[in-house]
């Protein structure tokens, strides 16, 4: 049975433990909320450039000027090119090792291609960089402070001139998309070649620009936005995921601290009911 | 008829304005349109200029917008932008030293510096300080 003073030491380092996973808590919850509103702010760019996309797709089909557009060419994929996006700090509960099983899983099931990575976040780097050889580009600070536009922008240029010179037949993107404070959303998406978007109402557009310019204009900004939403996303997710992961481990801490206590008072009581029983015997072997 | 349209400008980080307007001048790529309410659609890429719209309540905004693209549809104007600031948010000083540095960047080789990047800094530089002087001038 252990002393009391180990019981003791033990309560007391405990609660350490638990003062900074509460404190962990509340940061990431702070975090959790402007990274929502980044979210919610990208929101109306997206929304209007794939609406844009989609008409300007339909009119320049029409013309047939969308056929010699680059980023959409379709080619037998033999060379894949994988973004994953993961966090750059751990303590985020299965937020990392998820994204790294998703990614795993699409290089098991493209055995016959090659599959490049592009490693955005230092934990999908310090897992990959070991075990997988084709590694184009990794990025490990971008999570430090808010995503920003101009980060998406310089991985958005590089992803798609590779894609242009041919070197990678098609992109997609691992990475969580933020749904509530207790679940996140794990989508693997193509990006390159664009899947045009859903075509509603045709609207009768004065084009100033031919549509097929327009297209092509139009392409890599599109691109652009959703690696941008992909990062925003994935930041909110990971707070959200390190949020609920210590909200766990303080009260998994409260637990262990009320099963220890009880065990000290039980050692405690122990200890005291001894002693009354050496003074009794000792008084009763005087008399 | 409507009297009024709405003016949405969005960069990727966030939504600038979403406002009405009665009307206003965009910088388009080809040069720039005058917008009133019931203009026909419209699908156009972006200039880089100062983009000026007066609200009903006669007030007029400029914005300094840099590339993107610009719809118009059933009265509302969508304008997206890499670059967009408020007219009265921008250092004037600041924006003409940079046009300044532009300016001789483009005219001295010597200084190694790609012409077209330092053009298009220029105009970006000459669109800050046209949105801002345009936003002073609603002041007074």
């Amino acid at each position: 049975m252990p002393s009391l003073i180990d019981l003791r030491r033990r309560i007391r380092s405990v609660k350490n433990t638990q003062q900074i996973t509460k404190a962990m808590k509340v940061v990431s919850a702070a975090k959790l909320r402007r990274a929502q509103d980044r979210v919610i702010a990208a929101r109306p760019y997206a929304q209007i450039i794939q609406r844009m996309l989609a008409n300007v797709a339909q009119a320049a089909a029409e013309q047939n000027e969308d056929e010699e557009i680059e980023l959409l060419a379709r080619r037998p994929e033999k060379r894949i090119l994988l973004l994953v996006i993961t966090a750059d700090r751990g303590l985020a509960g299965a937020f990392n090792s998820n994204v790294i099983r998703t990614a795993q899983k699409f290089i098991g099931e493209h055995r016959e291609t090659e599959v490049h990575l592009e490693l955005i976040g230092r934990k999908g780097r310090e897992f990959f960089k070991r075990r997988h050889s084709k590694i184009t580009g990794e990025y490990t600070t971008l999570f430090q402070k808010p995503p920003r536009y101009e980060d998406a922008l310089e991985i958005a240029r590089k992803v798609i001139e590779m894609f242009r010179k041919a070197e990678i037949d098609s992109i997609y993107v691992v990475g969580n998309n933020f749904k509530s404070m207790m679940a996140s959303l794990l989508v693997t998406a193509r990006l390159l070649p664009v899947e045009l978007p859903e075509k509603q109402e045709q609207i009768d557009y004065i084009y100033e620009q031919p549509p097929g310019e327009l297209l092509a204009a139009l392409l890599p900004r599109y691109i652009e936005s959703q690696i941008y939403r992909a990062m925003l996303e994935s930041d909110a997710a990971q707070h959200a995921a390190r949020m609920t992961a210590m909200e766990a481990a303080s009260s998994n801490a409260s637990d262990v601290i009320s099963a220890l206590t009880l065990r000290m008072n039980r050692v405690r009581q122990a200890s005291i009911t001894r002693e009354i029983i050496e003074i009794v015997s000792g008084a009763a072997a005087l008399d | 008829m409507a009297d009024t349209f709405d003016i949405e400008i969005a960069t990727p980080e966030r939504l600038l304005a979403r406002e009405k307007a009665v009307r206003a001048q965009i910088p388009a790529k080809d040069g720039y349109i005058g917008m009133l309410p019931d203009h026909a659609s419209l699908l156009s890429e972006l200039g880089i200029g100062a983009l000026t719209y007066t609200t009903p309540e006669d007030h007029r905004f400029s914005i300094a917008v840099c590339g993107g693209f610009l719809e118009i549809h059933d009265n509302v104007v969508r304008v997206l932008t890499d670059v967009a600031e408020k007219g009265q948010e921008i250092d004037v000083t600041e924006a003409e030293k940079t046009l300044k540095h532009a300016q001789d960047a483009m005219i001295n080789p010597a200084l190694g510096v790609d012409i077209a990047s330092a053009l298009i800094a220029a105009r970006h530089a000459q669109a800050r300080i046209d949105a801002a002087r345009k936003a002073v001038n609603k002041e007074e």
